[in-house]
């Protein structure tokens, strides 16, 4: 019974994986295929990569990509830096009114974009960011997310290390640019990789905020493609390809750090 | 200065950034939504103000119904199913066998892919007649069912989409907390002879509670308001065919940008954040906020 079953769940978990990637591993094949046997079940006459290179060099796709780039390493970068400031401030610091700031942060959680997006779309509009670099980027920065993650890991570190850098004379700000942000690189790789994989599968937000073809993300020009290019659908696929690659590329990359950033917010 | 005042104003500093960018991209709207849903808003942005109008307008809108007895449809299967689906991934990759790796990644995959990807990937599959669906239901004589084109049946397909793009990160949570079991609290129910489903009955699934709730809070919060509610809706379907998987927050962006009724998108916005106060309090007290025993 016992040996029968150590080989048995293995096995259904492979064929499970594999049931999982097809569909993916498919799109990936017809891709690959000459676009008059996209729907050919059998194996095509010639693999060619002419939808790829076609998409790229035909279609603004590059500008897409630059766009989706620009905005996601902005946002990442910006969003990490405030972040643990605030992290760090409500970990490690005691002042008036902490607990109350903390739980108020913690409470918009709760709200997720598709639920403000009206209000929002109102306020930015309000700030003159429609249509605009400043748009995409600015409302995309502020998730409480980061901040309790990464308070979560500064309440882990010993009060020594800063003890050490305090009879140093050095100021708060020293304290957390000198010790707690080099200590902080495991979690700022693994919510770095979270963050980027956001923005750069954002869709709504971009979607509301921008009309100017210029400004398109990534996500808005392959949507975009569907009433475009109707039913091409070699060179939909080829395009969504594209836009799939960097982040598969970056999940099997930091595929440990992804793990560990979300195994902790389904801890506590 | 004293001490205590240089750490205060230090902390403020800190916080500052972010807590005005929360204050004005998210508490702000939030509180902007209750305020714009009693008036009247023009597409140029002339507001005029209508009190409860906008409710009003609520009990005779067929389409509201619809896209919330849609989205109420949606969450009743897809909360559950993806629950267990993902749950039982979590057991089944719990263990180590050789090429663990893989399988774990591979679950997880879809949820890497955008919803725009994800979309037109199924889109494509699930052509009529000729996608690869089609072909393997070729030998069924099923070839003609158009699961994309039939109603009922195309609030059904988006229903198990979303669960393979969720289920992998579903079971990553699920992993999570059955690390946390002590080893030796399951190995005594295995001396004391309880078989693998005795074990998970009385040991595993008492202690994974919590990690249930969150699942369950987290799964229905993104069933009614996440983007699989949108994303996926408007590059799958559009709402259609006949409105049979207009989501109730697919809905509130038509009304806000397609009809531009904006007021009336923000009454609709404050009835689908009561309607989630609701679902969460439920969950709460069904699952007694997650709390470990029955105490």
């Amino acid at each position: 019974m016992r040996t029968k079953r150590a080989w048995l769940l293995p096995v259904a978990a492979h064929l499970l994986a594999l049931i999982t990637v097809a569909p993916l591993l498919w799109v990936l094949f017809s891709v690959l295929k000459p676009p008059d046997e996209m729907f050919s079940m059998g194996w095509p006459s010639n693999l060619t990569l002419d939808n790829l290179q076609y998409v790229l060099l035909r279609i603004p796709l590059p500008r897409f990509l630059w766009n989706s780039a620009l905005v996601s390493v902005v946002v990442t970068v910006i969003a990490l830096f405030f972040h643990s400031m605030a992290a760090y401030a409500l970990a490690r610091l005691r002042f008036p009114g902490r607990g109350l700031i903390f739980s108020g942060i913690l409470s918009t959680l709760l709200v997720s974009l598709p639920v403000i997006l009206v209000p929002l779309f109102l306020v930015v509009k309000q700030l003159g960011m429609l249509d605009s670099y400043a748009g995409l980027i600015v409302p995309a920065i502020f998730h409480a997310f980061g901040i309790f993650l990464l308070r979560q890991y500064y309440l882990n570190i010993p009060r020594e290390l800063e003890e050490a850098a305090d009879l140093d004379g050095c100021g708060y700000w020293r304290r957390y640019w000198s010790v707690i942000l080099p200590i902080s690189r495991p979690v700022l790789a693994s919510l770095s990789v979270l963050f980027f994989l956001a923005n750069w599968n954002a869709f709504l937000w971009p979607l509301t905020i921008t009309r100017n073809p210029d400004l398109r993300v990534i996500q808005l020009g392959i949507s975009g493609m569907q009433g475009q290019y109707a039913s091409a659908w070699n060179l939909i696929l080829a395009a969504s390809v594209v836009a799939a690659l960097p982040t598969v590329a970056i999940f099997l990359a930091g595929q440990r750090r992804l793990v560990e950033a979300m195994k902790t917010t389904g801890l506590k | 200065m004293t001490r205590k005042r240089r750490e205060a104003l230090a902390a403020y500093a800190f916080l500052a950034p972010d807590v005005l960018g929360l204050l004005v991209f998210v508490a702000l709207p939030m509180l902007l939504a209750f305020a714009v849903a009693f008036y009247k808003v023009d597409g140029f942005g002339g507001y005029q103000f209508v009190g409860l109008g906008n409710y009003r307008l609520m009990a005779d809108d067929a389409q509201l119904l619809d896209s919330l007895r849609i989205t109420g449809i949606y969450v009743l299967a897809f909360v559950p199913l993806a629950f267990l689906v993902s749950l039982g991934l979590a057991l089944l990759v719990r263990d180590h066998f050789r090429g663990i790796g893989w399988v774990r990644a591979s679950f997880f995959l879809p949820n890497v892919i955008s919803l725009v990807v994800v979309g037109l990937v199924w889109q494509f599959l699930l052509v009529d007649k000729q996608g690869a669906v089609s072909g393997l239901l070729r030998p069924f004589g099923l070839e003609d069912v158009s699961l994309l084109g039939t109603p009922q049946l195309a609030l059904a397909t988006y229903i198990l989409i979303s669960v393979w793009f969720v289920m992998g990160y579903q079971m990553l949570v699920f992993l999570a907390g059955l690390k946390d079991i002590p080893a030796d609290l399951e190995d005594a129910a295995r001396v004391d002879g309880a078989g693998r489903w005795q074990r998970f009955r009385y040991v595993v699934w008492p202690l994974l509670r919590p990690t249930s709730f969150f699942v369950l809070v987290n799964s229905t919060i993104g069933a009614v308001t996440g983007l699989q509610a949108f994303d996926l809706v408007f590059v799958l379907t559009r709402g259609g065919p006949a409105r049979s998987t207009s989501t109730v927050v697919f809905y509130i962006y038509e009304q806000a940008f397609t009809f531009n009724n904006v007021g009336y998108a923000a009454a609709l916005t404050t009835l689908v954040v009561g309607l989630l106060v609701l679902c969460t309090g439920l969950m709460f007290g069904l699952t007694r906020g997650g709390r470990f025993s029955e105490d």
